[in-house]
């Protein structure tokens, strides 16, 4: 008799039966590969500039040409990609780990905590997370780790509120209710009743937030307050580009496309888990 | 009615007091002396006037008194002066939100235009090409970074084929023809997500509406298609498009941030950099508030029009 699969690879499985859902996955996978591997599959530095090719179009040299400083534009998509990558999870994951315990607190305690916590983070939700990323990366100045914080922050509203309403019909359940007249402590109720029991549609948030980061980044680094070169992100390559817009167009179709494709597999595969975790639908997925 | 209206304007007030308290906390941390902000950089001043120019602009007091302070102009339609260029920031907020007004409207027009006769469409021949080329269109328009749609929209329209210009703004109200030129390419780069969503949207409505019992019994009667569509769809097909509405709305202006800034355009988007660039707190403060203010009266007027068009919601109850 072979061996339950674990249910993590039981979600991946179903979730890439469906076709659109697998294409992101293979993306992503796609571009973690090639961004861990940069130092090894790209040629030249990012920084590396090249004054005999200035503003030059796809050669064998230089796959993707090169922009207005001669430097390769497919190492710098390359060495971009693991900046966006490393965006979207350090800044989503700085969302889930204020945002999930925030929401948890609220919705176990309800009354005036849960009103205080939920009301501070309906005013950031009223707020565009956009505009709360450029505020926060211009007091606090562009490099990667700002970025992620305000990011990160920017999304600590919607994980609170995903967790809270999803941990309000656990938190009435007889199993929780029992677990108190049993004399289980708060903490442990929390880790171990609701929390389980609500983080499916926090791993779908989660998906779906990855892509608006990667959007977010590159808005960023696209109006100045983002991450600053000579570091290459898509988002300061497509600011870069802008004024070569017509003398090499190719240096803003390149990071553009990189970043609606990888969003896109974002979303595809955010989709995907929605359908397969929601308790709702599982029936029809089965 | 009238108490679930006011007691919607009252709740709004802890919320933008919140905001505009998180806002003011976070201009002041930004790295540097706001006094020195103030005086700009080809003034070169002492301690001691360095002293009394925070005197003047209570900078020597705590935050909080500081905030109230500002408070209790801004109550009184005073949101002080910019620090880039000395008019006052209500002057400046009105000529700019003009702009902004302008070109998130003419966004919001083509996104209702395209997305809601789309999604209808996308419905009503769902499984077929249409169907398809619609729902592709969508999933791509929800993907695709705003700005960068703006830059190929540049690239093909305005330096290849140059039928519309790439930069600059001109008033719809002075000359409307130029105005709508200038505003078609940012508008539809900006209008861009809310298309996509509002065609998700009332396609997914029309197909449960078009599943109901009355619009079945209008069939079989023999009522044409285009007017069981147009009666009896259409407004149940509309609700989605008001949730988008409200939610939306704060996106545009998230939105004109960048666009403006790539279209040079002299909006509240480009404003609200400039000013956080120059560290001009009274100016950042004021475009927050009002964008603030139109976010939460944007939901509001999405709920009240939503019972206006949905009988059964009422909020007196």
């Amino acid at each position: 008799m072979s061996s339950p699969r674990h249910p993590a690879m039981e979600v991946l499985l179903k979730v890439m039966r469906i076709p659109h859902a697998a294409f992101g996955v293979v993306f992503i996978c796609l571009t973690v590969v090639v961004a861990l591997l940069a130092p090894l599959i790209v040629p030249v530095s990012p920084e590396e500039m090249d004054f005999d090719n200035l503003l030059s179009d796809m050669s064998w040299a230089h796959l993707l040409g090169t922009d207005q400083m001669g430097r390769d534009t497919l190492a710098r998509l390359i060495y971009g990609a693991r900046i966006a990558l490393i965006v979207s999870i350090g800044a989503i994951g700085l969302g889930v780990a204020i945002g999930v315990p925030l929401g948890l607190i609220a919705v176990y305690f309800r009354g005036f905590v849960d009103d205080v916590i939920m009301r501070v983070m309906d005013a950031l939700v009223v707020f565009p997370s956009l505009l709360i990323a450029v505020g926060l990366a211009a007091a606090l100045g562009g490099s990667l780790t700002t970025v992620i914080v305000a990011i990160g922050i920017a999304n600590v509203p919607w994980m609170a509120r995903v967790i809270r309403s999803q941990g309000l019909s656990i938190r009435e359940q007889d199993y929780v209710a029992a677990a108190l007249a049993g004399g289980m402590g708060h903490t442990r109720i929390i880790f171990k009743h609701i929390l389980p029991n609500s983080v499916a549609p926090v791993i779908v948030q989660s998906t779906l937030s990855m892509g608006y980061a990667v959007l977010t980044e590159a808005a960023l680094g696209f109006i100045g307050v983002g991450i600053q070169p000579p570091t290459p992100t898509w988002g300061n390559m497509l600011q870069q580009a802008f004024p070569m817009l017509e003398q090499q167009p190719l240096l803003s179709i390149v990071p553009g496309l990189a970043i609606f494709l990888l969003v896109l597999a974002f979303n595809f595969v955010g989709d995907a888990l929605r359908d397969v975790l929601d308790p709702r639908l599982k029936g029809v997925i089965h | 009615m009238w108490t679930y209206l006011l007691r919607r304007i009252l709740q709004m007030i802890p919320v933008l007091a919140l905001i505009t308290f998180m806002v003011y906390a976070l201009m002041l941390a930004i790295p540097g002396d706001p006094a020195l902000a103030l005086v700009g950089p080809g003034e070169s001043l002492d301690a001691e006037q360095l002293e009394a120019v925070r005197k003047e602009h209570n900078l020597d007091k705590p935050v909080l008194v500081q905030y109230g302070l500002w408070l209790g102009k801004a109550v009184q339609g005073d949101l002080g002066r910019s620090t880039q260029n000395y008019r006052p920031v209500t002057e400046e907020l009105a000529t700019r939100a003009r702009v902004t007004l302008q070109f998130g409207l003419v966004a919001w027009v083509l996104a209702i235009v395209i997305g809601v006769p789309a999604g209808i469409l996308s419905a009503v021949y769902r499984g077929r090409p249409i169907d398809y080329v619609a729902t592709v269109l969508s999933i791509a328009g929800v993907a695709i970074p705003n700005f960068w749609l703006g830059i190929m929209a540049i690239l093909i329209f305005g330096v290849t084929l140059g039928w519309v210009p790439t930069q600059g703004y001109v008033d719809i109200f002075v000359d409307p023809v130029e105005g709508l030129r200038h505003m078609l390419l940012p508008a539809f780069a900006l209008g861009i997500t809310s298309w996509a969503l509002i065609m998700r949207q009332s396609r997914s409505a029309m197909l449960e509406v078009l599943a109901q019992d009355y619009v079945r019994t209008a069939n079989a009667k023999g009522m044409r298609k285009r007017r069981v569509i147009g009666i009896h769809a259409l407004r149940n097909a509309l609700l989605p498009v008001v949730t988008v509405f409200g939610l939306q709305t704060g996106r545009i202006f998230a939105g004109s941030v960048v666009i403006e800034t790539l279209f040079g355009i002299p909006g509240m988007g480009q404003y609200m950099v400039q000013a956080i660039f120059a560290r001009d707190f009274m100016s950042v403060q004021g475009a927050v508030l009002l964008m603030a203010m139109a976010v939460l009266l944007a939901n509001l007027l999405t709920d009240l029009v939503y019972a206006w068009l949905d009988p059964r919601i009422r909020y007196d109850e």
